[in-house]
């Protein structure tokens, strides 16, 4: 069992450990592991000199609301001074100038930065496949995928690597290998977290949320990242309410909707019945389960891969070799240094995506695909704010299958993209969603469930969630 | 709609990506397969329903027009591929073709 943030301060607080033992001991179980692959940077002297500087706070009664919290980054997220690759050969040189908000505010609470996590090639992936810098493993089964995009955050956490990570959930990327990896993974409302120092994927869609071995300590993360920030003028002028607040185990009369129409997808049987575990839980402490339609369920993937290749195509068009990033020393005028330095340096899928988006936004095929898609986009949005008229949180398994092995879905982007079937609609809508774990199948593999809930009502979401987990597993 | 390899060469033109003949024959099979499977969207009739293009209704963010420090030129220059003094330097504009 991982202690929770609460207990890691209580024992640092008493003496019993420090921050610099701790990190020491986190280092450790990185060099233990390298095959794992987790991590693109480890901060090893950085990390420790922090650390030292963390427990004198504490001795001086200055420590910060996540002191001692050692934390793993996104490698898609600012972190001034350190490069910033997003799992690609395009940025492997690129060194950070400023600081993320996310990670600056963590920071601010005296957080120990541990490294950066290994990813999808710019956050395109569900399986850690298309990192220019190799597969990451899943720590439960090295024959298996972690899931992805934020692949290293999950498997970080999971491992031992890092109490927290930080990832960024586009269609599912946090929640996906938070339930392949079996720890706690939460995507915010849309707005609801500054973007700003993220490097955008696709900027309607990416979010950037925590990685836990609890929902308590994935709430912890989030009260200090959340909130309104200048820098992005997306992020939400509402307060931010306290999280820890509403872990109060009492789901009585909570109303949760199963989507009838996800349970249709082509299952498998142990995620099913893990699911089926849940939702009799819930029932048997009091919630009001009901189904709930979303009629455009079976829309939701192709909407979702025709906005996001759009979005990302558009978003790429930066990377072009002239004033940062990777150049072809090939190129011998400017067309050709467009051409060879993006050709060279982006990765197979980021380009088969920028193909896809580049195609739906072209002339004569803009209102066909990606109108078609944004006018499609708002009927699902409409199915979801239907359904929370009556219940509080939508109930679903996080992914159809546990993970999935190496090579298993490679070849067929198809297969992968249908992958993400119940994740990507929390994205399309904006709403919060949080993946549990649930068990494990036959195999030993974790089981994520997914609870998603109404804009901005990220209590309701992490209530449930902290609910499930200690139930379920 | 069936992507042939012209409409390969097309798009690949405008998104400045370049691709071998082998690569170019996977694409299109590629985004044959991928756009078949989205034109399941027009089963829907959406001709009245506006686009979504943002999920959360904001309206205009507007903050004071005050003078804030940005990078410096240095800092701005650090990850330049190739730099003269305090330009980007890139290849000639005009090619030889």
């Amino acid at each position: 069992m991982n202690p929770t943030y609460e207990s890691i301060r209580r024992s640092i607080e008493s003496g019993e450990t420090s921050c610099e033992t701790i990190t020491a001991e986190m280092l450790g179980a990185i060099d233990d592991r390298p095959g794992l692959n987790a991590f693109l940077a480890v901060f090893r002297e950085n990390a420790i000199a922090r650390a030292r500087e963390v427990d004198r706070k504490f001795r001086d009664g200055t420590a910060g609301r996540l002191a001692g919290m050692v934390v793993a980054v996104k490698d898609v997220l600012c972190l001034r001074g350190e490069r910033v690759t997003c799992g690609s050969k395009i940025l492997e040189s690129f060194e950070s100038l400023y600081d993320a908000t996310a990670v600056s505010r963590l920071l601010n609470e005296d957080v120990i930065v541990i490294g950066k996590t290994n990813m999808d090639e710019f956050a395109m992936g569900s399986s850690s496949e298309h990192s220019a810098f190799g597969p990451v493993l899943n720590p439960v089964d090295s024959t298996r995928v972690p899931g992805g995009s934020s692949s290293g955050s999950g498997a970080a956490v999971a491992a031992g690597m890092a109490h927290t990570a930080l990832g960024t959930d586009t269609g599912g990327s946090i929640r996906q290998p938070a339930a392949f990896c079996g720890v706690v993974g939460m995507k915010p409302t849309y707005g609801r977290v500054s973007r700003y120092g993220l490097v955008a994927l696709s900027s309607s869609f990416d979010q950037i949320g925590p990685f836990a071995h609890s929902t308590a300590d994935a709430a912890r993360v989030l009260q200090v990242i959340a909130g309104k920030d200048d820098a992005d003028s997306t992020t939400s002028q509402d307060p931010v309410p306290d999280y820890l607040a509403s872990l109060t185990k009492d789901v009585r009369g909570l109303r949760i909707g199963i989507p009838e129409e996800f349970l249709k997808e082509g299952i498998c049987d142990d995620v099913l019945a893990a699911f089926h575990r849940a939702v009799d839980r819930l029932k048997e402490a009091g919630a009001k389960i009901s189904n709930v339609r979303l009629p455009h369920a079976r829309y939701h993937i192709a909407t979702y891969y025709i906005l996001m290749t759009a979005e990302a195509s558009s978003n790429l068009a930066r990377f072009d070799g002239a004033r940062y990033g990777y150049r072809s020393p090939r190129a011998k005028d400017l067309q050709e240094m467009y051409l060879l330095s993006r050709s060279e340096g982006f990765g197979q899928e980021v380009k088969r995506r920028i193909m896809l988006g580049t195609y739906v936004l072209s002339a004569g095929y803009y209102d066909a695909y990606y109108l078609k898609g944004q006018r499609v986009r708002r009927l699902i949005q409409s199915d979801f704010l239907e359904a929370f008229r009556a219940v509080d949180a939508l109930l679903m398994p996080t992914t159809p299958t546990t993970a999935f092995r190496f090579g298993e879905k490679a070849s067929d982007p198809l297969q992968m993209y249908l992958s993400d079937v119940f994740t990507v609609s929390a994205n399309l809508a904006g709403t919060p969603a949080i993946s549990v774990p649930a068990g494990n199948d036959s195999e030993g593999l974790p089981i994520g469930i997914q609870v998603m809930g109404k804009h901005f009502d990220e209590a309701t979401v992490l209530k449930v969630g902290d609910f499930l987990e200690e139930e379920v597993t | 709609m069936s992507v042939t390899l012209r409409d390969v060469d097309h798009v690949a033109k405008l998104a400045n990506l370049s691709f071998s003949d082998e690569e170019k024959q996977t694409l299109v099979g590629e985004l044959n397969a991928i756009l078949d499977y989205m034109e399941q969207l027009n089963e829907l009739d959406t001709s009245n329903v506006d686009p979504l293009s943002h999920v959360i209704e904001l309206s205009n963010v507007f903050r004071d027009d005050e003078l804030k420090p940005g990078l410096s030129r240095e800092e701005a220059l650090r990850n330049a591929p190739q730099r003269s003094e305090k330009f980007f330097k890139v290849p000639k504009v005009l090619g030889d073709r």
